[in-house]
């Protein structure tokens, strides 16, 4: 709860991009946990990728992590995703995973 | 104390199942291993027993961990399956009393292994600490630590006592020699191209292929020889055009050699790679539908199926061999993660992860044999991987 609200909060700070849909937001959540998960690990603790835990990231500016995901990082095996993200899209995932990445729902 | 002996006892138990079916109730029939696989159940960390005759699960065995990037090796006894999870975790599973019959936490991160020829030593990859462990298949107990200083990738057996393996962060073949397993040897070759991410072993043992995610091209070593080299094969296969993104890395294990030629998935581009094992040199290369995953060849070698990465992964594309042809290009489900064949190739098994369902389906007329419904599945190993060497 308490997670929740500062990420409104920070919503309402600086919104200089669009959230994304909640049906999209449930998606990219999956697509996180289990696209990126393969090497970043399903519980983004690692792997030939770096850990995506709220730890790992603590002090890594989020414009800087939306512009790995966006564009990629050459010379390392982490892909541009621009062909199946939007910009706002690669925003929202980085500002979600310094904040500690929800869990999928479960069916 | 008292737990590991009970431990030790059960698994003396377990690796005989005649005298444990008999010591648990009479009437009991034997039951033989061989119709026997696994199915990793990634999000749930347990494992789907499945029979690959009944085509349906027979059972789980769950607490396995964290299983989102998991593997399995099996005891040559058919009956003890070995998984290796993302956590760390190696756990030891019967099979056929689907239980748990020793587990260890060997490191932090870790994405599969390997078991030796001789059935008696299970080695696991790692990636923190980077390294390989190897274990006493019996009991699970440390037998050698080598460490690395890089993630480790490409784990393979060889014939003898021994494994191969890559190293991504330091470019760099290693071949480990545990004949004597308190005084392992390792021969680590140097310098043989840039970010291996994985490795396969050819169906004789002889060569150990690394895959390059660094360069356009892949390295080899002829482990034969009597000071084992790396030379590069496939060099430019790019051909200096901007490579596509790679969404998923490809996975080399499972290796699809069918006659003389193997089937290799490029990085970055779509399409497979065809190269004579006998020169090293490519013979063709077929456009597939996305990044290839996994290429592996039917047991016969007749044909060869491939998978995709993120975003193509709803579909499996299946190579004729003779023809180097697309013959076919099947939608088994979403998110099609793996491909099992049955030991003599009749039928594939496919993970479809999204759908939580594994299909079955003819190799022959591409019919669709059965569904099984499994949670979230991922791998795929039946336990006619125990008697072939790379698996």
């Amino acid at each position: 709860m308490h997670a929740w609200a500062g990420w409104v909060l920070m919503a309402l700070v600086s919104s200089a991009w669009a959230q994304p849909e909640p049906a999209r937001q449930h998606q990219l959540v999956r697509m996180v946990r289990q696209d990126c998960g393969s090497c970043h690990g399903m519980r983004l603790t690692g792997g030939l990728g770096p850990a995506l835990t709220r730890e790992a990231l603590a002090g890594k500016p989020t414009e800087g992590l939306a512009a790995t995901i966006f564009y990629g990082r050459p010379g390392t095996p982490m892909p541009p995703w621009r062909a199946l993200l939007t910009e706002d899209e690669a925003a929202w995932i980085a500002q979600r995973l310094a904040h500690g990445f929800p869990q999928e729902e479960t069916r | 104390m008292k737990r590991r002996d009970a431990l030790g006892a059960l698994t003396v138990l377990g690796a005989l199942p005649a005298l444990a079916a008999l010591g648990g109730c009479a009437s009991t029939p034997a039951v033989g291993t061989g119709d026997l696989g696994l199915v990793i159940q990634r999000a749930r960390g347990a494992v789907s027993i499945v029979d690959t005759t009944q085509r349906r699960a027979l059972g789980e065995v769950a607490g396995l961990g964290d299983l989102s990037h998991a593997a399995a090796v099996f005891g040559r006894d058919g009956l003890h399956a070995y998984v290796f999870g993302r956590d760390g975790g190696l756990t030891q599973v019967n099979l056929v009393e689907r239980r748990i019959v020793a587990r260890v936490m060997q490191a932090g991160n870790s994405i599969g292994g390997a078991i030796s020829a001789d059935g008696t030593l299970v080695a696991a990859q790692n990636y923190t600490p980077g390294g390989v462990k190897v274990f006493d298949a019996r009991t699970l107990a440390l037998v050698a630590d080598l460490p690395a200083a890089s993630r480790v990738v490409g784990l393979v057996d060889l014939p003898g006592r021994r494994f191969a393996y890559s190293l991504f962060d330091r470019d760099a073949i290693c071949i480990a020699d545990l004949s004597d397993p308190g005084r392992p040897q390792v021969t680590t070759l140097e310098g043989i191209g840039r970010q291996p991410y994985d490795g396969l072993v050819t169906p004789d043992g002889r060569h150990y292929i690394a895959g390059l995610f660094g360069e356009d091209g892949l390295a080899l070593v002829d482990t034969w020889a009597e000071r084992p080299q790396a030379r590069r094969i496939l060099a430019g296969y790019g051909r200096g055009e901007a490579p596509l993104p790679v969404y998923k890395m490809p996975h080399l294990r499972g290796w699809a050699v069918a006659g003389r030629h193997a089937y290799l998935p490029a990085i970055g581009r779509h399409e497979v790679l065809v190269v004579d094992t006998a020169s090293w040199e490519e013979v063709g290369r077929i456009a597939v539908a996305g990044q290839p995953v996994f290429v592996i060849a039917r047991p016969d070698g007749r044909q060869v199926w491939v998978n995709f990465a993120v975003p193509d992964y709803n579909r499996v594309q299946v190579i004729d061999t003779p023809s180097r042809q697309v013959v076919q290009t099947l939608s088994p489900g979403k998110a099609v993660l793996h491909m099992e064949f049955t030991p003599r190739g009749e039928a594939v098994w496919i993970s479809a992860r999204d759908d939580n369902r594994v299909r079955v389906v003819d190799t022959q007329r591409f019919a669709t044999l059965a569904d099984l419904p499994v949670d979230a599945p991922s791998g795929i190993f039946f336990t006619s991987r125990a008697h072939r060497t790379g698996f």
